[in-house]
């Protein structure tokens, strides 16, 4: 599904480069649950980022269901990336004068699908997500958790094969975030690829693959087999913090 | 193609910043809204003027005697001196670019009414005219019929009036046609009721109060002699009447010993001369209508493209996102021009509106205050219409262009780290 064959990305700072991506090389199987875990600044985003199509790099190879993601005009990433990719962020992004349902049923629009069509099929996203009863309301008038549902729902409406999260349960509590996780798992069972950035170990743990990044490189991947040793370290991690 | 869709997203995007969309189509608004008014009333004020006098004779010109003002051939200064019948016949002969020569005779109103018809009596302007004057001057006879040929040949003692004349003199219901006049002591048979076409007035007074009888009969039957007051000329068509003017004065000045220098002798006056002013103060009055209301309308252009930029900033996380969940950079650019365009074109079609609107109700007052005002129709064709819509869809895709494509300059990954 997703082949990362030493990517570097470096950005410019004025007279200086950062050098953000040291190579990266990764492989990601359709229907994997991911997580991406680093301190920060170590290029979490940045390499979601790039999965993504929203951002480009320097050096390397990135295969996409086979097909290579370099040079792109900005018309086709969209459309990649309105065919491919479902996103949820970690601050909701929902457009602010747009009530649940439109926000939702947004990616439809791009598609050109008609306003009635595409509302119906946003409503069946949200009463998937029990938020039926709030596709009217505004973004304003809804909590972190419900704002994120919405989010998710905008990010399934496309039918993407990888929904790609930064720090989806950053903003939110800790019950918040394992309904959203548990929502995201639902998701993963039904064949879609997720990868998520998160800080939080325990988030992490509920994934099947945490790639660990370290200055800008893969400092280590820990697969489902071996989460019980993740666990051993994060409680480490807990120790020396 | 029109896409509902893309309507919708347009309004609510506009509703979503009422004030400031308020604001931005203010300027655009007001701009047009003055040039409707301006070039309006400069028209109306061209149409009033225009109204007044195209009936008359572009070509023509007029004279009139004075007293000379310098010394000449052994005469003092100061003469007083007079056109006659030989001139007129002179002229006739030997100079062949006129087309028409009218002579007149004013009889002026001295003491008061001139005019009785039993216990009736007014003050009216009486001229002895030819009937070449009606080519000159229009008038048409509203009952009976103007002054011919025939009238001054054999000098018949008929007349032609103006409305208020008729007003004056008779009955309402009465028929003034075939009766009798006694003006200044002759009488006179009303063979017509005549309306001025133009407003143009020579010889002072209103023109409803005049009273037209031929020249022939004036000059016999109240012995001026071989005397003439006054005459107009037209020039031929390819002369200039200005240079007619000249060549006039010239023989004339000659013919009555007046020295070739004096400026003042003959009184002269040619509307070619008139109506070139007229046409060059409109000319100028509707350039500076499209300038300052083109300038007015650039102002508010500016101001949308200006505004839309702030918005573009205010929105840059929203068409991140956008751009994020599938919007191409076409749809985007595509968005934001069509709300510039929209904006523009809703704006100036209410400045539009509105400015038709208040001309209309100026247009009904002017009727209503009639005649007397030299301010008439002042229209907005429809070309002036529509060419200032194309100017604003043109001005409105101009003023969204620009932030259009700030807008997607700016990468979706940058669109959404601004969290500002
Ligand atoms: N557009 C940019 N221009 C310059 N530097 C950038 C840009 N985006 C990110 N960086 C820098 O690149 C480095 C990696 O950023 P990135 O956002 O990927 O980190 P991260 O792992 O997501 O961190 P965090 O956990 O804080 O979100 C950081 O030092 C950041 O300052
Ligand atoms: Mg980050």
């Amino acid at each position: 599904m997703i082949k990362l064959n030493n990517i570097h990305k470096s950005y410019d700072m004025g007279s200086s480069k950062l050098h953000v991506l040291k190579g990266i090389d990764l492989e990601i199987e359709q229907g994997e649950f991911v997580s991406i875990m680093g301190s920060s600044g170590s290029g979490k985003s940045t390499l979601l980022n790039i999965l993504g199509m929203l951002d480009n790099y320097d050096e390397g190879s990135y295969l996409l269901a086979n097909k290579l993601i370099a040079n792109m005009s900005e018309k086709k990433a969209a459309q990649l990336r309105n065919d491919m990719v479902g996103f949820v962020f970690q601050s909701f992004n929902l457009i602010s004068f747009k009530n649940a349902m439109e926000n939702v049923a947004l990616p439809l629009y791009y598609k050109g699908v008609n306003r009635k069509k595409r509302n119906a099929i946003a409503l069946e996203y949200l009463e998937k997500l029990g938020l039926k009863e709030w596709a009217e309301h505004m973004p304003n008038e809804m909590s972190g958790g419900q704002k994120q549902r919405v989010a998710i729902a905008r990010a399934l409406i496309s039918n993407p094969k990888i929904i790609l999260a930064d720090e989806p349960t950053g903003a939110l509590d800790t019950s918040t975030s394992y309904e959203v996780m548990d929502i995201l798992k639902e998701i993963n069972d039904a064949g879609i690829t997720v990868i998520i950035v998160t800080h939080e170990h325990d988030i992490a743990a509920m994934t099947q693959k945490v790639v660990r990044l370290k200055d800008g490189r893969i400092d280590e991947i820990i697969r489902n087999g071996e989460l019980r040793e993740f666990r051993h370290t994060y409680n480490k991690e807990l120790v020396t913090a | 193609m029109f896409d509902l869709d893309l309507w919708k997203e347009i309004l609510s995007a506009l509703k979503q910043n009422r004030m400031r969309s308020f604001m931005t189509a203010f300027g655009v608004f007001w701009g047009i809204f003055m040039l409707i008014i301006m070039s309006g009333a400069g028209r109306a004020l061209e149409n009033g003027v225009m109204e007044g006098v195209k009936a008359f004779a572009t070509n023509s010109a007029f004279f009139w005697t004075e007293r000379t003002s310098k010394p000449y051939e052994g005469f003092q200064r100061g003469r007083r001196w007079i056109y006659n019948n030989q001139d007129i016949e002179y002229i006739r002969q030997s100079v062949k670019e006129i087309e028409y020569l009218s002579p007149r005779l004013f009889g002026w109103q001295q003491n008061g009414d001139n005019t009785i018809r039993g216990e009736r009596t007014g003050a009216f302007n009486i001229y002895g005219d030819y009937p070449d004057y009606f080519k000159i001057d229009g008038w048409t006879p509203v009952k009976g019929r103007l002054m011919n040929e025939i009238d001054v040949l054999q000098k018949r003692k008929v007349c032609v009036i103006g409305e208020r004349v008729e007003e004056v003199m008779f009955d309402k219901d009465e028929d003034p046609i075939g009766q009798y006049l006694k003006i200044s002591g002759v009488y006179f048979q009303v063979v017509g009721v005549i309306h001025p076409e133009t407003r143009i007035n020579i010889g002072g007074g209103k023109k409803e109060e005049t009273i037209i009888i031929p020249f022939s009969t004036m000059q016999t039957a109240y012995n001026y002699g071989d005397e003439i007051h006054f005459f107009s000329v037209t020039a031929n068509q390819g002369t200039s009447v200005s240079s007619l003017e000249e060549k006039l004065k010239r023989i004339l000045k000659e013919r009555h010993k007046i020295a070739p220098d004096d400026m003042q002798a003959i009184g002269s006056f040619n509307i070619e001369a008139e109506f070139k002013k007229f046409s060059m103060l409109f000319l100028g009055i509707q350039a500076l209508t499209w300038i300052v209301g083109i300038g007015t309308l650039l102002a508010g252009v500016i101001g949308v493209s200006n505004i839309m930029l702030v918005i573009i900033k205010e929105r840059t996380q929203e068409i991140g996102i956008q751009r994020a969940i599938g919007a191409t950079p076409g749809k985007i650019m595509l968005h934001i021009i069509a709300e510039s365009v929209f904006l523009t074109v809703m704006a100036g079609y209410i400045g539009l509106s509105l400015g038709v609107a208040l001309l209309e109700v100026l247009n009904q007052i002017l009727l209503a205050a009639g005649d007397e005002v030299f301010f008439r129709n002042p229209e907005v064709n429809l070309t002036m219409a529509l060419s200032a819509l194309a100017v604003l869809v043109f001005s409105g895709a101009f003023a969204g262009f620009i932030p259009a494509r700030r807008a997607i300059k700016i990468k979706p990954i940058d669109a959404l780290r601004d969290e500002s």
